[in-house]
């Protein structure tokens, strides 16, 4: 490990793109940044790595000019600078493109990226100049192999596209030195190659690129240089060829990491969860689940794979009975739950890891040991005579919070006060265990979605260890690696339909990422090449 | 004590001594002595047992629409419609109460009750249907099923149970439904009418912390999404909520009938009184208990006022200032919060 002490005589000099000195920023009741050294040279593209709330998003909103540092000094091309607001880092020619997009939806791409600084008509003042905006939105896309169509509408094209848009916007201010910030997490692994691409041909073009990210797959694919935060603290600063993946999880978690869940072969046992032919109609009433089938036996997990929004959550609330199912059916154990309240369903034994866990698995404003029997809160032994029994809800929320280590113990606290690693293993524990009524089936939905290193390698850990008990597991969720390394059946889905199904060993990430783009798993793998 | 605790007492608390303060500013304003006009009020509210009793006469159906209110409150639905349930409650009471004179008081008070609260139940659970099967938002049916009840009130006692000449009213109800008498001091007839909004409180402060049905009905409020995953019947329960708030209402109206003078359904019988649970709940934090105090309060400035404005010259308008503030503190909760978290930090500095 390269120790964070190597920076204390720093000069900047002309081809430092980036020096933040002794940056030093505190919100009430937190140190977000301790002393930091953070350095980009001219033309690398630089990985920050570190977990939620390690003070990444902080000490870029200092250099974005959303925050002014309490304490430390900002030099940007060798020339020391300050920044009141993002207007004054763009000045600076910095570029920050967010991890939530901020574009207009109703406008065309080409008055997108000129809102705000636009091309005023030669003539008639007060008018836009479009033929000259999109003459510029042209000649960017083509310099930086940024493929957009100008004169579509931001609402009418794909998420990666959108991304592109935002590059060129920054790109359009006149950006010398770009931040991404985790621009990869809405992307499939085929715009992630894009992306990537582009981001060379950024580097290529004399641009200094600052990526974001906790994917550390991604880091040793397409960075030079990577520092790595930890606690508000820099805990390493190493140039890429250099390290590894574990090492990286080492320094960002400060303890030994296990990058691959070890698990066992499986053996499935008894079917559990059958899902035939269903149709499922989303909030607009457009068809968002399209005759779907699929199946769960015990002690398997059958994950299903797919860029978000693309009917997951409506699969989810349909088997959860959240939802109204159109047509099809549903059966649990034999049994047809198609349609039945959430509650019969739960006492089937079919329980539920939701995809949002502040909107639908926690009730924030109650305490843990509320939280910990929301969903069983009318059985024995929490219920008597339709009074709570307090004492045993207590008892058995202590016991839970033992056994599946949410911290801290205060089952007193408010679900809300958890940290979101915490909260999350509440929820998991909550669906995943067996008391007062046996858990069989969990659709585990978004289980790690914003969670640091460590909860998500516990989660991961308790999935499999369930699994190996023999309940069955549905899980969905947006990250491939995810579905890969827990997974013993992929099902992969494309505007609410099934592309196919899939082991984790008879195909590669790009097979099944060409899937999740709506090709069927006929076009792609060598088997099955007879079905059309 | 938490601290949760601790600022659901002292934030009402500070917030009607704040008020006051600003109130003896505008009383100072307006050319009057403050320390006259508060000591005449608390005259007025509590100065020997006739005016103490009026207060607490008052205050009884005050604690009932409080709790109606507050009641829904907890569980995230807002009933605005106390003030038409309440009326409801007490003509559908009037009427049992009328009727059924040959039964003994042990059965026909308890029947005008239930009736009444029957009544005030089924007329808030038209909103509680509209609102979990049509989505139409309770707050705006409820003030539409007030203006209702108002014009079937009002239609009733100029219709068919119109009696005599002067204001619009029903027949006096049954000797027989008339709520026991606990103190009788002049005029004023102090019955147990609040024994039974005590009650009432009580069972309610059981209902909401201590059963199961309270646990759905808070997670309701709290979260619906998350009540609505943890298997929790949404619809069932908002009408539940609205037909429990209901039947609160109602019953202030029927034991208010019951219990006061002229024991007769009259055209404007609420007088806003379903409107003041609202404000009611809303200084109690809607906590039963704090319901208690908060109707409590009201009520001592409503006699109170009326001590004031015959006894000091100072229109009992200030009333309707002071009791402004209060709730504007008590709703922008932070203001006093803030306020007492500053006080402390001073001290630990100091």
């Amino acid at each position: 490990m390269v120790p964070a002490s190597t920076s204390t005589d720093l000069k900047p000099g002309k081809d430092d793109a980036i020096v933040m000195k002794g940056i030093t920023k505190r919100f009430p009741g937190v140190l977000a940044n301790d002393h930091v050294d953070f350095f980009v040279k001219k033309g690398e593209i630089h990985a920050l790595v570190g977990e939620n709330g390690a003070g990444k998003s902080t000490l870029m909103n200092q250099l974005y000019g959303f925050h002014l540092p309490d304490e430390g000094e900002i030099y940007i091309n060798g020339e020391e600078a300050s920044f009141r607001s993002p207007k004054d880092a763009i000045n600076k020619n910095i570029g920050m493109v967010h991890q939530h997009f901020m574009l207009v939806g109703n406008q065309t791409v080409t008055e997108n990226v000129v809102l705000g600084s636009e091309i005023l008509h030669p003539v008639m003042k007060v008018f836009l100049d479009r033929k000259k905006a999109r003459r510029t939105v042209m000649s960017l896309s083509k310099q930086f192999g940024l493929a957009v169509d100008p004169d579509s509408f931001i609402e009418d094209i794909p998420v990666g596209m959108q991304q592109r848009v935002e590059i060129i916007k920054t790109l359009y201010r006149g950006a010398d030195i770009l931040i991404f910030d985790e621009p990869t997490a809405v992307l499939t692994p085929q715009e992630t190659e894009e992306l990537f691409k582009v981001m060379k041909l950024l580097k290529k073009e004399g641009k200094t690129v600052v990526f974001i990210t906790h994917k550390l797959n991604e880091v040793m694919a397409i960075t030079d240089r990577v520092t790595v935060m930890r606690l508000g603290k820099v805990t390493g600063r190493v140039d890429t060829k250099d390290t590894n993946p574990r090492q990286l999880a080492n320094m960002m978690v400060g303890r030994e990491v296990l990058l691959r869940v070890e698990k066992k072969p499986h053996e499935p046992g008894d079917l559990l969860l059958e899902v035939e032919k269903l149709f499922v109609r989303d909030n607009r009433n457009l068809q968002a689940v399209k005759d779907v089938s699929l199946n769960v036996r015990e002690g398997e997990i059958v994950g299903i794979a797919g860029v978000a929004g693309n009917g997951q959550s409506e699969l989810v609330e349909a088997i959860t009975g959240l939802r109204k199912v159109e047509s099809g059916k549903i059966r649990m154990t034999g049994v047809d739950i198609t349609n039945l309240s959430t509650w019969e369903i739960r006492e089937i034994g079919l329980n539920h890891v939701p995809e949002d866990r502040l909107r639908r698995g926690l009730i924030t404003k109650y305490p843990l040991y509320f939280n910990a029997i929301l969903g069983k809160h009318k059985d024995e032994p929490f219920s008597r005579d339709g009074f709570l029994m307090l004492k045993n809800i207590r008892n058995y929320t202590k016991d839970l919070v033992e056994r599946f280590d949410v911290r801290p113990r205060n089952i007193d606290q408010l679900a809300g006060n958890l940290s979101g690693g915490n909260q999350q293993k509440l929820i998991v524990a909550r669906e995943l265990d067996d008391k007062p009524r046996p858990s069989r089936c969990v659709v585990v939905s978004q289980p790690t979605r914003g969670l640091d290193i460590g909860a998500i390698e516990y989660i991961h850990k308790t999935l499999i260890t369930m699994r190996d008990q023999g309940i069955g597991i549905l899980l969905v969720s947006m990250e491939l690696d995810e579905i890969f390394s827990l997974s013993d059946r992929i099902l992969v889905i494309y505007e609410g339909e099934i592309m196919g199904e899939v082991t984790p060993d008879e195909i590669t990430k790009e097979e099944v990422g060409l899937m999740m783009a709506g090709q069927r798993k006929a076009e792609t793998a060598v088997e099955r090449g007879d079905q059309k | 004590m938490n601290r949760g605790k601790i600022y659901a007492f002292l934030v009402p608390t500070i917030s009607v001594l704040i008020a006051l303060g600003i109130g003896s500013i505008v009383i100072l304003l307006i050319g009057k002595n403050p320390i006259t006009a508060y000591s005449v009020m608390f005259q007025g509210a509590f100065g020997g047992i006739e005016a103490l009793a009026d207060t607490v006469v008052k205050m009884t159906p005050l604690v009932l629409t409080g709790l109606a209110v507050g009641f829904g409150f907890r569980a995230g639905v807002f009933n605005i419609g106390a003030d038409g349930q309440m009326a409801m409650g007490a003509l559908m009471g009037a009427i049992v109460a009328m009727s059924f004179g040959w039964l003994p008081p042990v059965i026909l008070i308890p029947l005008s009750i239930i009736s009444g609260m029957v009544a005030g139940a089924i007329w808030a659970s038209i909103a509680g249907f509209l609102k979990a099967f049509t989505g139409a938002h309770e707050v705006i049916s409820t003030i539409m099923l007030n203006w209702i009840a108002i014009n079937i009130g009002t239609f009733m006692v100029t219709g068919p149970l119109a009696v005599g000449t002067g204001t619009p009213k029903s027949p006096e109800i049954a000797d027989a439904a008339k709520l026991p008498i606990i103190l009788k001091v002049q005029a004023i007839q102090l019955t147990i009418g609040i024994v039974i909004a005590i009650l009432v409180a009580i069972v309610m402060y059981i209902l909401i912390e201590k059963t199961t049905m309270g646990y759905e009905l808070r997670g309701v409020g709290f979260n619906p999404f998350a009540a609505e995953y943890g298997g929790i019947n949404i619809k069932k329960n908002i009408v539940m909520i609205m037909a429990i708030s209901g039947a609160l209402a109602g019953m202030a109206g029927i034991v208010d009938l019951l219990g006061v003078p002229p024991h007769r359904f009259l055209g404007e019988f609420t007088a806003g009184r379903g409107f003041d649970g609202i404000t009611i709940a809303l200084i109690g934090r809607n906590h039963p208990i704090g319901i208690i105090f908060a109707a409590l309060l009201i009520s001592v400035l409503r006699t109170g006022s009326n001590a004031m404005q015959i006894r000091a010259q100072i229109p009992n308008d200030i009333v309707t200032i002071i009791q402004g503030i209060v709730i504007f503190l008590v709703a922008a909760e932070r203001i006093v919060a803030t306020l007492i978290e500053w006080k402390k930090r001073k001290k630990v500095t100091a």
